[in-house]
């Protein structure tokens, strides 16, 4: 059995190479091996999407990858999104429109719905609902977070996008 | 004084920290040294154990120790009961089994903890868990609640001669010679099934003793962190100074995060007592089903007796509470049941047998609602059929029996969760009633829409449900408020915080007594480091209970700063300004004095503290009600049932609400709206199903389904605003109000949707698989 395998990965935009078993799950590894506990971990079977992370760009569930499937490749958690000082737009429309409550699922959600958001602000109830019947929270109801989407959807196509 | 911020729609403050993942939760705790636990859960729901041995998980590398009950020794008992049974019904019977830390002797339910393993990290610790070899001889199981008390019933408690746990009757009237009288007696059995409170973060506690400072610290996902402080303390010889329990952000709690001491609890700290290590252990999802306390769950037996025009002459609750494998949160749920059973209506004559039985299933204590979805289920039913029965309106026979808004306080004899009296402060409920049925145009779908639609094929529903909700009960909370040097404003409170919005609704009190920013105002909740006196956060009591110990405490503090300043400004008190930071001079704003500048005058370095006045702007106050407030209000929703699939989609929902005094509207509707999802889950979604062997079949978010985006529907909220007379601020509880009238709202709703003689919906939750069998006539295929 491997014991230990080199990974490369690049988080946020810092390359790390960390020695780790090949049985360490991303999700524990973003965690508790670099420190970013903003990503949550709800179920750790896929369903709940509160660890969800952008793997190249993708929403993605941290909790059913293994860390070694990582290297080479890049990931981007909610610390990469804005500082508490300088809020990113979509997690400003969370607190104008009261999106979250406990906090637990919303970086999920966030990571979720950020790149649909980058890719097109012009969104339809389909779509938004879409976007995001992966995620549970069970704080809010969602509706709150449907505002917030369709908040951040205004406030990123009119150029507030950082 | 006109409010400025109490009332206002204010953006939370602790939003920025969440958002950017930099709120503390209990797993983000690392400690230099940490080790890991696992728990070893028991398979078997009901068995006698025979032998553990853990030698082989010893021998595995990273593994540090792994314990059974045998090695706690003395340390080993039961835990203590959280509630105690009430004292004050005659002839109340109370068998009180409380939870173990480890079983020794039997197993009562799956999941039971049989050892825990600790070792360098939680991957080693969960291996080391097959290494267990374990002796277990399985026994008979109960776990149909109506078949427990059979006398042939394996007994969950070998030393009782029943699984009866407690049994009580509570009298008002005189039922039985009402009864007599009755034109009209119905009678029916409604059954009600367990779900889960769903909380995404799973419990997690992380537990230090640092044998140089003599000090254990305990992070823990509790919605109480000063009574496990307390007893903590108590179970392993400390002082309570020596103990520092964190609730740090919680990812959500509904209600079980509240029960104590679970034995993991126990387990962690005495580990580190014994080890000297900080230790972690974050419950799995599936441990969550099995080992974090569950609700609902029960079975009545109901007679609705009245007069030919739909008036109430009496009720009869006779119903079997399920309890689980132990009882130490006492009566909280069906005395919950029992209280709303009676809702906003005048019913003079009740009679209700309760009997709670154990059975070899996860605990059940408070979720979300806490017995009370139950009793509005019962009460909302039987008027429903009472007014088919007899020919009137839904809405009309609700009208007809509500507590006119001229009786309150009204004292419904029996006895409540707090138990006292139960005494209703304040209602006026019809209303909240008449703004429902404005907002979702009850006449003009009754009698031009459903019609027409009905006509083309189309099933679609409405209904209307009314109840309330006893919220904000004592003992007492308490804050501390304090004006730092810098002008700045720290209070700190006893409860825990689970989302809430606790470090905005509270720092909205305080701004406004003492005319700072609501941003400069720094919350403190569940560490008892910083404040040391309370119960917790439960029963919707945060905005009655520790936000009147707040406004309290803000009040002396603005006395001090209104005497000091006058001295300094040499102007009388009342001429004086709480106003941007500063106090002054209201005919002349040049003469003003920063509440900092004031804060360091009155912590001076030199001089003398004049006798018999204090340092500081610093006051700690208590709130302390002897009666809880009663919220109330009106759902109405409309419903179109699939024919085929018999899916239901929510076509319009509303919520009228009266909660008293509002003090963030922002923060009360993102409360309703989650009531009322948690509600639809227990409606329609969520069941817990355990076969006979007492193994849940559904211990995974995959097969128990938690409501996602896609079937919440938008909820339009309108407010009513009863203040509440019982406290200064005049409000009242929320946090369970959406999820309380949710099933009595669907079933009806559903109901007249399908539209087929003496279809009856008597049981909760639904599915559309158990809407497919009621409306082809039960027929059930083997």
């Amino acid at each position: 059995m491997i014991k230990a395998m080199d990974i490369t990965v690049t988080v946020n935009g810092e390359v790390f190479q960390k020695t780790i078993e090949p049985r360490l799950l991303l999700s524990d590894f973003i965690r508790h091996e670099l420190n970013l506990s903003g990503t949550h971990v709800g179920c750790e079977h896929g369903v709940c999407g509160a660890c969800t992370i952008l793997f190249d760009g993708m929403p993605t569930r941290s909790c059913l990858m293994f860390a070694v499937q990582a290297d080479g490749h890049e990931i981007r958690t909610v610390e990469d999104l804005g500082t508490m000082e300088d809020l990113h737009p979509l997690q400003e429309a969370f607190q104008e429109t009261h999106a979250l409550q406990c906090g637990f699922c919303t970086s999920g959600f966030l990571m979720s719905i950020l790149p649909i958001l980058e890719e097109s602000t012009d969104l339809s109830e389909e779509d938004l609902k879409r976007a995001m019947e992966g995620n549970l929270c069970r704080c809010t109801g969602y509706q709150n977070i449907r505002d917030a989407v369709q908040l951040a959807a205004e406030k990123m196509s009119s150029g507030g996008e950082s | 004084m006109m409010a400025k911020l109490i009332g206002k729609r204010i953006t939370r403050n602790e939003d920025p920290r969440l958002l950017t993942g930099q709120a503390l939760f209990v797993d983000d705790v690392e400690l230099p040294g940490m080790l890991h636990a696992a728990f070893l859960r028991s398979e078997y729901a009901h068995a006698i154990l025979k032998g553990v041995d853990v030698s082989a998980a010893l021998e595995r590398p990273g593994v540090v120790a792994a314990f059974t009950a045998e090695d706690m020794g003395d340390d080993w008992s039961p835990g203590p009961p959280l509630v105690i049974p009430p004292p004050t019904i005659e002839d109340v019977e109370f068998y009180t089994r409380t939870q173990v830390p480890l079983v020794k002797d039997k197993v009562r339910h799956a999941g039971e903890p049989l050892a825990i393993v600790i070792a360098e990290n939680r991957y080693i610790a969960e291996d080391a868990l097959d290494d267990i070899v374990v002796d277990l001889e399985p026994l008979d199981v109960v776990t149909n609640i109506e078949r427990a008390l059979d006398p042939d019933s394996p007994l969950v408690h070998d030393d009782l001669e029943s699984n009866l746990a407690a049994h009580l009757v509570q009298e008002k009237g005189d039922y039985a010679a009402i009864r007599e009288g009755a034109d009209k007696v119905i009678k029916r059995r409604i059954v009600i099934e367990r779900g889960i409170a769903g909380a995404i973060e799973n419990r997690g506690i992380v537990a230090s003793w640092d044998n140089k400072q003599q000090q254990l610290t305990v992070w823990d996902t509790t919605q109480s962190p000063i009574p496990i402080r307390n007893g903590l303390a108590s179970m392993f010889g400390l002082s309570e100074y020596q103990v520092r329990v964190i609730a740090p952000f919680v990812g959500g709690a509904f209600g079980p995060k509240i029960m104590m001491f679970y034995p993991e609890e126990v387990l962690l700290t005495w580990s580190t007592l014994k080890m000297g290590k900080p230790i972690k252990w974050i419950e799995d999802r599936r441990e969550n089903f099995y080992a974090t306390t569950q609700e609902r769950g029960q079975v009545h037996n109901v007679e609705l007796a009245l007069t030919s025009d739909g008036r109430i002459l009496g009720l009869r609750d006779d119903f079997l509470h399920d309890t689980g494998a132990y009882d130490p949160y006492g009566l909280t749920i069906p005395l919950n049941t029992q209280c709303h059973a009676l809702g906003p209506y005048d019913i003079p004559n009740f009679s209700s047998d309760l009997k709670v039985v154990f059975t070899n299933k996860t605990l059940t204590t408070p979720v979300r609602g806490a017995g009370r979805p139950q009793g509005v289920y019962v009460i909302e039913r039987m008027l429903d059929i009472a007014a088919r029965e007899l020919g009137i309106d839904r809405t009309e026979i609700r009208k007809r029996n509500y507590l006119p808004k001229d009786v309150f306080p009204y004292d419904n004899i029996i006895i409540d969760q707090a138990f006292e009296s139960f005494v209703i402060d304040s209602g006026d409920y019809l209303p909240a009633m008449e703004k429902a049925l404005k907002l979702i145009d009850y006449e003009k779908f009754t009698k031009e829409e459903q019609p027409k639609l009905r006509e083309g094929g189309r099933r679609l529903g409405i209904g209307v449900v009314s109840f309330i909700e006893t919220t904000g009960v004592g003992p007492y909370e308490g804050a501390r408020v304090t004006i730092e040097s810098s002008g700045k404003v720290n209070t700190a409170t006893g409860v825990g915080t689970q989302g809430q919005g606790h470090f905005t609704s509270f720092a909205q009190i305080v701004a406004e007594r003492l005319g700072v920013d609501v941003r400069d105002v720094h919350i403190v909740t569940g560490d008892t480091a910083q404040f040391h006196w309370g119960t917790g956060t439960f029963a919707s009591r945060g905005a009655v209970v520790a936000a009147n110990a707040v406004n309290a405490a803000a009040l002396i503090v603005r006395g001090k700063v209104l005497k000091l300043a006058g001295d300094l400004l040499e102007t009388p008190e009342e001429e004086l300004e709480l106003e941007d930071g500063v106090v002054r001079v209201v005919d002349d704003p040049t003469r003003f004095i920063s509440l900092g500048d004031l804060a360091q005058r009155s912590n001076p370095l030199r001089g003398a503290v004049e006798p018999g006045t204090e340092p500081g702007l610093e006051a700690t106050a208590y709130f302390g009600p002897k009666y809880g407030a009663t919220a109330f209000g009106t759902h109405a929703m409309i419903v179109e049932v699939d024919p085929e699939t018999m899916m239901v989609e929510i076509k319009r929902y509303i919520v009228v609400e009266d909660c008293g005094t509002v003090l963030n509207p922002l923060i009360v509707e993102g409360q309703l709206h989650g009531g009322v999802a948690l509600g639809i889950g227990n409606s329609f979604y969520e069941k817990l199903v355990f076969d006979d062997n007492g193994q849940l079949l559904n211990a995974s978010f995959a097969d128990y389904l938690i409501p996602t985006a896609a079937e919440i529907p938008t909820i339009e909220i309108a407010h009513q605003v009863t203040p509440s007379p019982l406290n200064p601020l005049g409000s009242k509880g929320v946090g369970e109000a959406g999820a309380i009238p949710v099933p009595a709202l669907f079933a009806q709703a559903v109901e007249n949707a399908l539209d087929v003689d003496g279809l009856e919906i008597l049981e909760s939750p639904l599915s559309p698989l158990r809407l497919f069998e009621l409306f082809h006539g039960e027929e059930k295929d083997a």
